[in-house]
């Protein structure tokens, strides 16, 4: 019956004495503590914050029941449509941009570069970083004053102008050149990774066909690939939607409202605003839009496993 | 030096393909290094400014290269800079992130070890269920457990205490470190713990014999990404904790959050390098591992 192979029979453990029985006892009490924490954190916190949502909590967590008030009125919001179109708008560049970097410098790399390490090194340190200090780094640059704008003016081309983050329609392009920065990286390492256990004697037979470099690339070595650039993607969307430091610290949601994030609502809600409600209803539609990634992904996963399984 | 080779007649085919080479060559290194340039500039551009002397960076703006070379910044940076009325720098909240992430990471990868170690070799009737359940942690925004930690730290009296953002960052790694050791101990063949039990070994006696010894790589790989992680994380240190009990990210921000007078670049950027000094030391001593958590925990 069960699949389990290091499992006894259960009617010969029945038989045993009861040490031994309490032996076979012994992994599920390890695990316990750990089974209760994250079954409370992962269903009974999400079930919380699923009522206050419905409730009519302010300042504090009460339970009058108000049904899809709050969510009503969060989406009647201006600034929660001037979030989620940011994230749209950040979640679409921030992924090509990173992916496209990534994938550059991972191809470069896979040439038989001399001093590969060192390169590897420069490329992924900023993930070893925390959006704190990168966003506050950036922060620095992107000031017109002091940053980037001053340096080349300062070379002689005096009306050069970079000023990102002091204006409301572009502020955003600066979070998402940061964010690109950051972890390009990241898409680069899971890159060569995949470059690497791409099957040589596949691109061996490409170069003997005659393709060049380029055509070996496009039509045998970056199909073989393509279920990591679908990781990377849905990995860095997942990062997307939770996206809080690296706003916090580069332009803690401005000018105005303008770089406004779900995340940074949501904290701002709860915290600022004491609209515990409506925020928790915000936290929500960020569970919603990681699921609505995860779980089509998941699936198709499986689906893949299942299909690659039947083809022996 | 140079060899000659044997048969030294000019090919033209032959030399123009080693013109191609050089040029794909040159093109290959002028892309790597032109992202160096970016990739390194900011941190150049920080660890200078934090050897300036302020007057120096007032003048010549933050991308210069320094004229005057000196430690004070550091010094105030660690002990005497004022943020919202305490004169302390940042060496209390140093030392909180420190007694923070020490012992998150500690009870979290020994929780996922042995959690890794049952799922994997001690199956029972819902084990893939459960360790499906706790998978399901990793990908939870944070923002969705704000407000029962709330409530919870309330309860049991750690609302502005490092041993609350203990507990939090505990229950919220098991999900990753029980992944990481768990994909990791199923790659042990079930036949030698097997043989172990045959011989009388019980669930310590083969944690403790033939898991454990198998373990540094992977207990490596969870230590790093545990510790850079938590070190590095915001969110809930803002939330549940303020001023001096403030982890260095949640200070950091408060630090350079500093109004529109003049900013004192020297003493920030020395703050900022204090705080991403740990992770990043990490980082240059065990990248190996650091890349190995990165692509495990993605991929899987």
């Amino acid at each position: 019956m069960s699949t389990h192979d290091l499992i006894v029979p259960a009617a010969a453990a029945a038989a045993r004495p009861w040490r031994e029985r309490l032996g076979t006892m012994v992994p599920i009490l390890v695990l316990a503590p750990s089974i209760a924490a994250s079954f409370i954190y992962v269903f009974v916190f999400t079930l919380w914050t699923l009522y206050i949502s419905l409730s009519n909590s302010s300042l504090l967590p009460t339970y009058g029941f108000v049904g899809l008030d709050n969510y009503a009125s969060l989406w009647a919001n201006r600034r929660w449509n001037i979030a989620y179109t940011n994230l749209f708008l950040f979640s679409g560049f921030y992924i090509v941009g990173s992916m496209a970097v990534g994938l550059l410098l991972a191809i470069a790399i896979d040439q038989r570069v001399r001093g590969e390490a060192a390169w590897r090194t420069i490329f992924l340190y900023p993930l070893a970083v925390s959006f704190i200090v990168t966003g506050t780094v950036w922060s620095w640059l992107y000031n017109p004053v002091d940053g980037i704008q001053a340096f080349v003016r300062g070379l002689g081309w005096t009306d050069f102008s970079f000023a990102l983050t002091a204006n409301r329609n572009t502020a955003i392009y600066a979070v998402i050149i940061t964010g690109i920065w950051q972890s390009s990286g990241f898409a680069m390492a899971l890159f060569l990774a995949g470059l690497r256990s791409v099957d040589p004697d596949l691109v061996k037979a490409a170069q003997i066909d005659g393709a060049s470099v380029f055509r070996t690339y496009r039509r045998v070595i970056l199909p073989t690939i393509a279920p990591i650039f679908l990781a990377v993607a849905v990995i860095q969307i997942q990062f997307a939607i939770k996206t809080f430091d690296l706003v916090a610290a580069l332009t803690r949601g401005g000018p105005g409202v303008s770089t406004t994030f779900p995340a940074i609502y949501v904290y701002d809600l709860m915290f600022q605003r004491g609209q515990i409600g409506e925020g928790a209803a915000a936290a929500m539609m960020m569970l919603a839009a990681v699921a609505a990634v995860l779980v089509p992904y998941s699936l198709w996963i499986v689906w893949r496993r299942r299909a690659e399984g039947r083809n022996g | 030096m140079a060899e000659i080779a044997p048969n030294a007649r000019f090919d033209p085919e032959e030399a123009a393909a080693t013109r191609r080479h050089f040029w794909s060559r040159f093109l290959v290194y002028a892309v790597l290094t032109l992202f160096a340039v970016v990739y390194l500039v900011p941190l150049l551009v920080v660890i200078f400014n934090s050897l300036r002397e302020q007057s120096e960076i007032a003048r010549n703006g933050l991308i210069s290269v320094p004229r005057s070379f000196r430690f004070d910044a550091w010094a105030q940076a660690w002990g005497s800079y004022c943020v919202s009325g305490t004169c302390e720098g940042m060496k209390r909240n140093f030392f909180n992130s420190l007694a923070m992430t020490i012992p998150a990471t500690i009870i979290s990868t020994i929780l996922g070890a042995m959690n890794g170690y049952i799922l994997s070799k001690w199956r029972f009737r819902g084990s893939e269920l459960i360790f499906n359940l706790m998978l399901l942690g990793v990908f939870m925004p944070g923002q969705i457990s704000l407000m029962p930690w709330a409530f919870l730290l309330g309860k049991l009296g750690l609302t502005n205490s490092t041993y609350g953002l203990v507990l939090i960052h505990v229950v919220q790694g098991i999900s990753f470190t029980t992944l990481f050791c768990r994909n990791f101990y199923v790659s042990i063949p079930d036949d030698l713990i097997k043989a172990a039990r045959i011989d009388g070994a019980g669930f310590w006696r083969i944690f403790r014999k033939i898991i454990l010894p198998l373990s540094p790589p992977i207990l490596i790989v969870t230590v790093i990404w545990q510790f850079t992680g938590i070190w590095n994380e915001y969110l809930f240190g803002v939330v549940f904790t303020s001023g001096q009990q403030q982890p260095i990210t949640a200070a950091l921000v408060a630090l350079t959050a500093g109004g529109t007078t003049a900013r004192a670049y020297d003493v920030m950027s020395a703050a900022v390098l204090i705080g991403a000094l740990p992770p990043l030391l990490i980082y240059l001593f065990g990248g190996k591992y650091f890349v190995r958590g990165l692509t495990q925990g993605a991929i899987k």
